[in-house]
């Protein structure tokens, strides 16, 4: 393929955009965070001078071109600069997920052969420190919060601060080196390094160069529009590529402001005082927010209530379609203003999403109700489909084609082809180079006309010419009797209600389908509180008769939606039972951005998967798990196995099938 | 008399000076009851001390007695090189000691963030009128000391409940907004009365981390009480042993530990 080396007008990386960005309009913000209680804010030009101190300092501790430097933070913009520093100095950023555990993070460090990391304060510095006797490679080490290092041995270990200090002294030496290295990079440098959480086996590093990273900003920053006057909260994990696209990718590209909360537990806090523009969250978030919603409406008077629910209902009626600018009647559309005069627009407000002008949801399918919800209150929010190995974008959905049930339109510069097995293909510009160190998983994965394979079965709908995804394609299996297994499709339906957080189903090559189910504490506790149901701990609530009772009513109500549907009815869950514990990443149930590893939990639980096949009524079990600091422990329980009822399905439509 | 001699050095290499507080031949009695029995020990500048003892050993009246809520009928107080007359506990207070309550003594009704900010108030001069007038000096004056508290809540990362009233929180966070306020008042000395009680694992964890950087980050001399002898041992530089109202012990954790007199009131048979 001929392509140039270079960008449009020159802009070839992260650190040109920020050059670009502090030259044109430098007055203007570029970060903020919340400390001490007042938010502090860098302009672009502020920020231009943190990175090149930084960048600098890089140079002065022996930095080299093609070094990897691991990243290890919750998102601050000491990490964000940290990043675009390593690439002005020819490196290679790579952020690792601060909540690794200290093995998960000795494998990544090892697998890029790290010789520098910034991390956040002393719990990371500790974990690297446990670390790294076994990485011979690994040599200095850059902390931002000095609380509790003060007593630390210095010799390998820098204050984010000073190393800033030393470059700024060492400048006279040291800037033509830093202005060479950063005009050797073009759009075949690698911008960033980031890892996949991997469902399963072993995380495998994504390169993705600058052109990746560049073209797909640019290409979805036109189709959404998004401008220079954008506010963003980051508050997703700097490791994952979509934190990397939103806060660095279309922030430099648009050159709009990455707003930092204060800690992580502030972000709800913080979401309403920056009222986002443009906002991203997981299907999960918007299903807490509404649980959040509902529960205090539920506290709230009863004129409140009143006014709650009518005007609620008048908005799931008519809200998605004037958001989509269909025509409704004159009538609606003022009972909708009034609405929004007295319910929307307050609620909107208390949820932080009062001025989003653009927002996604992606990763796992978004309950329709939920969706919806979102949408009749006038909020703008679509799907997209994505990927570490795309640059993110795959598939979004233009304003104004917005379906709960498909994830859009083919992004701008990608193509996509769906194979004869179902599974979905795509190519494009935000293709990522390759798997670090891995050339038969690139082999696999990526062929040699640039088409990946992403993995998930999906079909194009005919009436909206959307994509459709419909599993994991290695997870579609076959029954016993030949019949299609969609896992994923039926845990989905499980999750859409409130109280049920996880749901693993079984039945590939077998006779029926069984499920695991979590519960989710936060909603059935709420439920427990207002029954006068006493509970100690989640075990207990998870166990109780009437908690039971009320997810087999979800999921029989889920049997009898299935049955409707030809291709799927086989899926119906015959028997469930709810873990006693919740699936945890440290466990290692689910990756750290909190999908299910079916292989690890049907290992895991083994003998519980054979109870909800032999017919027993309970099962005691013992579960061994790991607390946050890695030490290990064990819960056991005795689970009852609950039959659900499932609605018979009539022979002639399989065949037909 | 005060022995000032040169400090020690602990074994992670913190630096502890000469002795800041001692108390001489305390006796405190409850009519008959004799609470505190001729009991001597210091306490040096930087270090964390430790008091320990079953039930009713005295600890807390111990605590009392060097906060000034009560006062001994037998014994002297000297406190930097002074002997300390008779005091208010407000008295004692400006003198540099806070301290944080077993059962938790906050305003209830108020935030976290009023909470911490009455720690304050030994530092706060201007006037009642000028304070609610709120013109120049005190303005001025709250917004240096909201500065201060900040600093405080960002170090005890209770930033998400700024603005919760204290009422709300659950237990560990209270005793997390205890410290706070104690030590808002910039304390040379910092006492502790059971600030892990009724924690689970994790927050004893967080609890433990806190009071170490709290004496390691502002140089903060701590005493403490506390029953779980895992805490004690880990966090302490020296302890005092008290049963009955006696002094059994006193000395580094693992001289205490190995103090016969100590295992036989205090621990029962060794675990391990």
């Amino acid at each position: 393929m001929a392509q140039s080396s270079r960008g449009a007008d020159g802009l070839s990386s992260i650190p040109a955009l920020l050059q670009r960005n502090a030259a044109q309009f430098g007055a203007r913000p570029a970060y903020r965070e919340k400390e001490y209680g007042i938010w502090q804010s860098w302009t672009w030009a502020e920020a231009e001078q943190e990175i090149e101190a930084l960048a600098l300092g890089l140079l002065n501790l022996g930095v080299d071109k093609g070094d990897f430097i691991a990243i290890i933070g919750r998102n601050r913009p000491y990490f964000y600069w940290s990043m675009v520093a390593a690439q002005s100095v020819g490196a290679i950023p790579v952020p690792v997920y601060q909540d690794s555990a200290s093995d998960e993070m000795a494998y990544v460090l090892d697998h890029c052969g790290a010789r520098f990391a910034v991390a956040e304060d002393q719990e990371q510095v500790d974990k690297i420190i446990d670390i790294q006797d076994d990485l011979h490679q690994f040599e200095h080490m850059i902390y931002v919060d000095p609380r509790g290092l003060r007593k630390y041995d210095h010799s390998k270990l820098h204050q984010f601060a000073q190393v800033q200090e030393q470059g700024r002294a060492a400048k006279d030496s040291l800037m033509s080196e830093l202005t060479a290295r950063r005009d050797a990079l073009d759009y075949d440098s690698t911008c960033v390094m980031l890892y996949t959480s991997g469902t399963t086996g072993k995380p495998k590093g994504v390169v993705l160069s600058n052109r990746n990273i560049i073209e797909a900003s640019k290409s979805s920053s036109e189709f959404d529009h998004l401008t220079r006057n954008e506010e963003v909260l980051a508050y997703l994990p700097m490791a994952w590529v979509g934190d990397f696209i939103f806060s660095i990718g279309q922030a430099y590209w648009c050159g709009f402001c990455v707003n930092c909360p204060e800690s992580p537990d502030t972000m709800q806090v913080n979401l309403r005082e920056i009222g986002p523009t443009y906002y991203f969250a997981p299907p999960r978030v918007f299903e807490g927010q509404l649980t959040n919603v509902m529960i205090r409406m539920e506290d709230a008077s009863r004129m409140k209530q009143w006014l709650f629910h009518t005007f609620m209902a008048h908005a799931r009626k008519v809200g998605p379609a004037i958001l989509d600018g269909k025509s409704v009647s004159g009538w609606d559309r003022l009972k909708y203003k009034l609405g929004g005069l007295l319910v929307y627009g307050p609620l909107k407000d208390t949820l932080g999403l009062g001025r989003v002008r653009v927002g996604y949801t992606a990763g796992e399918a978004i309950g329709p109700e939920i969706f919806d919800f979102y949408r009749s209150l006038g909020i703008n929010l679509k799907q997209l489909y994505g990927q570490t190995e795309a640059s993110v974008f795959i598939t979004l959905q233009p304003d104004g084609e917005v379906y709960s049930d498909t994830v859009g339109v083919a992004a701008p510069g990608v193509e996509l082809k769906i194979a004869e097995s179902g599974e979905v293909f795509y190519r494009g510009d935000g293709v990522f180079e390759e798997y670090y160190k891995n050339a038969e998983s690139t082999a696999s994965t990526k062929d040699a006309e640039g088409w990946v394979a992403t993995g998930d079965a999906g079909f194009i709908d005919e009436a909206t010419g959307h994509l459709k995804i419909i599993d994991r394609a290695k997870d579609v299996g076959k029954m016993a009797d030949g019949s299609l297994f969609a896992p994923k499709y039926v845990e989905n339906k499980l999750k859409f209600y409130p109280n049920i957080l996880e749901a693993v189903v079984f039945g590939n090559q077998r006779e029926q389908c069984t499920a695991f189910i979590n519960i989710d504490l936060n909603a059935v506790g709420n439920w427990a509180e207002r029954n006068n149901i006493g509970y100690a701990s989640y075990q207990e609530l998870a166990g109780h008769p009437r908690v039971l009772e009320t997810v087999k009513e979800h999921v029989e109500e889920v049997n009898r939606s299935l049955a409707e549907d030809p291709m799927l009815a086989h899926c119906q869950v015959h028997r469930f039972l709810v873990l006693h514990k919740e699936l945890d990443a440290d466990d290692g149930e689910m990756t750290r951005t909190r999908k299910v590893r079916r292989g690890v939990i049907s290992e895991k639980f083994e003998e519980l998967l054979g109870a909800l096949y032999d017919g027993s009524e309970e099962k005691f079990t013992t579960t061994e798990v790991t607390y946050e600091d890695g030490r290990k422990g064990s819960i056991s329980a005795t689970l009852k196995i609950v039959e659900a009822q499932v609605v018979p399905v009539a022979q002639e439509k399989v065949a037909a099938e | 008399m005060l022995d000032q001699t040169e400090g020690y050095t602990t074994e992670d290499g913190r630096k502890i000076g000469g002795v800041v507080m001692e108390m001489k031949n305390i006796t405190l009695r409850f009519g008959g009851v004799v609470a505190i029995q001729d009991i001597s020990f210091d306490v040096r500048e930087g270090e964390i001390r430790a008091i320990i003892g079953p039930n009713g050993a005295g600890k807390s009246s111990m605590l009392n007695v060097i906060s000034g809520f009560y006062n001994p009928q037998e014994g002297e107080v000297w406190y930097k090189g002074e002997k300390r007359p008779q005091m208010k506990p407000y008295q004692v207070a400006q003198q540099g000691i806070a301290r944080t309550f077993q059962n938790i003594a906050l305003f209830e009704g108020m935030s976290v963030l009023d909470n911490v900010m009455t720690g304050r108030i030994r530092q706060m001069k201007s006037g009642l009128l000028a304070q609610s007038l709120w013109k120049g000096k005190a303005e001025r004056e709250e917004v240096e000391n909201r500065a201060f508290v900040e600093r405080i809540i960002d170090f005890l990362e209770i930033q998400h409940i700024r603005k919760t009233p204290v009422g709300r929180l659950p237990y560990g966070l209270k005793k997390r907004v205890e410290l706070a306020r104690a030590l808002a008042a910039e304390p040379s000395i910092l006492l502790l009365d059971e600030p892990m009680a009724g924690m689970n694992v994790e927050e004893k964890e967080d609890m433990s981390r806190f009071v170490l950087d709290v004496n390691d980050e502002f140089g903060t001399t701590i005493v403490l009480i506390e029953h779980d002898m895992g805490v004690v041992m880990d966090l302490s530089d020296r302890v005092v042993v008290m049963d009955y109202g006696k002094k059994i012990g006193d000395g580094t954790p693992d001289e205490v530990r190995s103090n016969q007199a100590v295992i036989d009131a205090y621990l029962g048979v060794a675990h391990d």
